[in-house]
């Protein structure tokens, strides 16, 4: 079968192949390996019975976010173990509480265009959007490449995804996703790489591909591909990184004859996934006036700034509804940083939200706004399933953040597009 | 995993069985099985916990596993005493850490609609078959070989203590 994709591209080269074929089981080379404190302490187990030494600690990223800064006794003392692994290990790319949840410190100059890179959580996807091969492994793999330096991949067969025409206004990436997820369902992609592509991907900003790339793990692909363009040179510029367009020419966008699915962005609106799946697809329509208790702008999917400028836009001079507590957790202390200096976060606080630190928050119902029984949340995350967000009787309702916005002001979903100006 | 011939009681589970529903969120801090174990499937139905006492093999849906890479879903299965999930598929992530960490695995197309809550299965690794309560037999799919590799060293932690001692990048 002729390969065409970026994802066997990159796979060829970092197992030292001219060319690898779909379904080919493959020995890469990995660039970087990231774990945190969910996923990292059996990692850590692995490591320490094994008395291995890491033989090259910069390449391991290491993140402290999903229980930051620690809510109990027993994550303090899994933070504890971690400082001192660091140590021992001469982890220099530690990342402590505070500094952001880990995918979104990834894309801030970390991972590069072509790189092969695995990360002990599933919304490692995420940083194919920066036109690397990018999937989650358990925490034993990620000790076997923390230790090795390499793992075995299957080559995945590539889903093409064409995009056409251009956003419309308050709609975005998370909308495309939740599309996408619509149409294929909880396993449509199972072990395939989505792979990006048409004219469309100029209507998309970095932060519209990582919500894309990092929801696209919920209908089970393996990784998630964006060409390299000016969108992402642009980008990586900002973090100092230059890369050099002719050695990279293999990742650049490429024709397909007949792509596996096709949207038009131009005929997208607002999307709501209901209880209990991500791919439990609606149009905001239908569902419009559902009573919510909690309101959350955040996570690795959308607790960009882009995210927090697009709420700010549509709470600027407005109230929360006396019925909705709206908890903003900016994904990374750059992403706060940026949101403070250019006011956004007055304008959320005035609005009446709770800005947290940042980190994962309340995305996994560890801290910082679990949900409570018969509860309902409406989230920018990017998991509804049973008991995700704390009780099991909650009822969680994903969107974007200007959906979430527009919510928490009316007491009930809204389409943002309401606020339209 | 030297094991041909595994037997047991089955819990029938439904489609997308997700890994917050396999060990939800509250409980990650905790790493060991035992413990863990003590919560398995919980998400999915408080009274799970206390049947798995005498069921040891799960038979499920479709993509079992979906969600999070938290290995934790496997090692609370394994802390119950499960033996082996039979499923019409699995989520890749949880897949891949059920076969590094010894959980056997095996995709059986159509087995949940012949198999009821609380039969006795058979599962004959040699035969490559489920021998079901009636004593009807039902193929699995074949394990691939590069797993199977990994079965055989006995889970993937085993194979690293052989490279690293093979001094083998
Ligand atoms: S923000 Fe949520 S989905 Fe992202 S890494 Fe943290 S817990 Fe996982």
């Amino acid at each position: 079968m002729a390969v065409n994709s970026i994802t066997a591209r990159i796979l060829a080269r970092a197992s030292g192949k001219d060319r690898v074929e779909v379904g080919e089981t493959v020995v890469a080379k990995v660039d970087k390996v990231m774990i945190h404190d969910v996923t990292g302490p059996i990692a850590l187990d692995i490591i320490d019975d094994l008395k291995a030494g890491i033989p090259s600690p910069e390449n391991l990223y290491v993140f402290l976010d999903h229980y930051s800064p620690s809510p109990s006794i027993s994550a303090s003392n899994i933070h504890r173990r971690f400082r001192i692994f660091a140590k021992t290990h001469k982890v220099a790319n530690f990342f402590d509480v505070g500094e952001g949840v880990c995918h979104q410190v990834m894309v801030e100059g970390v991972v590069r265009p072509g790189e092969v890179v695995v990360g002990a959580d599933s919304h490692t996807t995420t940083y194919g959007a920066l036109a690397a091969f990018a999937t989650g492994v358990g925490s034993t793999e990620a000790a076997y490449a923390i230790l090795t330096g390499k793992l075995w991949f299957k080559v995945p067969e590539p889903l093409h995804v064409r995009l056409e025409g251009t956003l419309p206004s308050y709609v975005n990436g998370k909308d495309v996703v939740l599309s996408i997820l619509g149409v294929l369902g909880q396993e449509g992609a199972n072990y395939r790489a989505l792979e990006f592509g048409g004219p469309g991907l100029r209507a998309l900003s970095m932060s519209d591909r990582f919500t894309i790339a990092n929801m696209s793990v919920e209908c089970g692909a393996k990784n998630a591909v964006f060409p390299i363009d000016d969108i992402t040179v642009n980008y990586l510029e900002e973090f100092g990184i230059l890369p050099n367009s002719s050695s990279l020419s293999y990742l650049k966008p490429y024709e397909v004859e007949s792509p596996h699915l096709t949207l038009n962005l131009d005929a997208l609106e607002p999307m709501v996934a209901k209880p209990h799946s991500p791919a439990n697809v609606v149009p905001v329509s239908d569902v419009e006036g559902v009573r919510v208790d909690t309101a959350f702008i955040g996570s690795c999917t959308n607790g960009r700034y882009e995210d927090l400028l697009i709420a700010a836009k549509i709470l600027k001079g407005r109230r929360v509804s006396k019925d909705v507590r709206l908890v903003v957790t900016p994904a990374s202390r750059r992403v706060l940083v940026r949101a403070l200096q250019d006011g956004l976060i007055k304008i959320l606080l005035d609005a009446g939200a709770v800005v947290t630190p940042p980190g994962c928050g309340a995305c996994f119902g560890g801290h910082l706004g679990v949900a409570g029984d018969d509860e309902v949340v409406i989230s920018s995350s990017n998991r509804n399933f049973v008991g995700r967000m704390g009780s099991p009787k909650a009822r969680i309702y994903l969107a974007s953040p200007a959906t979430v916005a527009a919510s928490a002001l009316e007491g009930c979903i809204t389409d943002p597009r309401h606020y339209l100006e | 995993m030297s094991l041909r011939r595994i037997e047991g009681r089955v819990l029938v589970v439904g489609d997308n069985v997700d890994t917050d529903a396999i060990v939800p969120g509250r409980y990650l801090t905790i790493t060991d099985p035992k413990e863990l174990g003590k919560h398995a499937l919980e998400g999915l139905d408080p009274a799970i916990p206390g049947k798995l006492k005498e069921r040891s093999i799960i038979v499920a849906g479709r993509n079992f596993g979906c969600g999070s890479s938290r290995e934790h879903a496997v090692l609370a299965l394994l802390g119950a005493g499960v033996k082996a999930v039979v499923a019409e598929s699995f989520a890749r992530i949880f897949y891949r850490n059920a076969i590094n960490r010894g959980l056997l695995v095996l995709e059986a197309p159509g087995a949940r609609q012949k198999i009821t809550d609380g039969d006795k299965l058979v599962i004959d690794l040699e035969r490559g078959v489920l021998v079901l309560a009636s004593g009807e037999t039902l193929p699995f799919k074949p394990i691939a070989r590069e797993v199977l590799e990994i079965v055989e060293a006995g889970g993937l932690v085993e194979k690293l203590k052989k490279e690293l001692h093979h001094g083998g990048r």
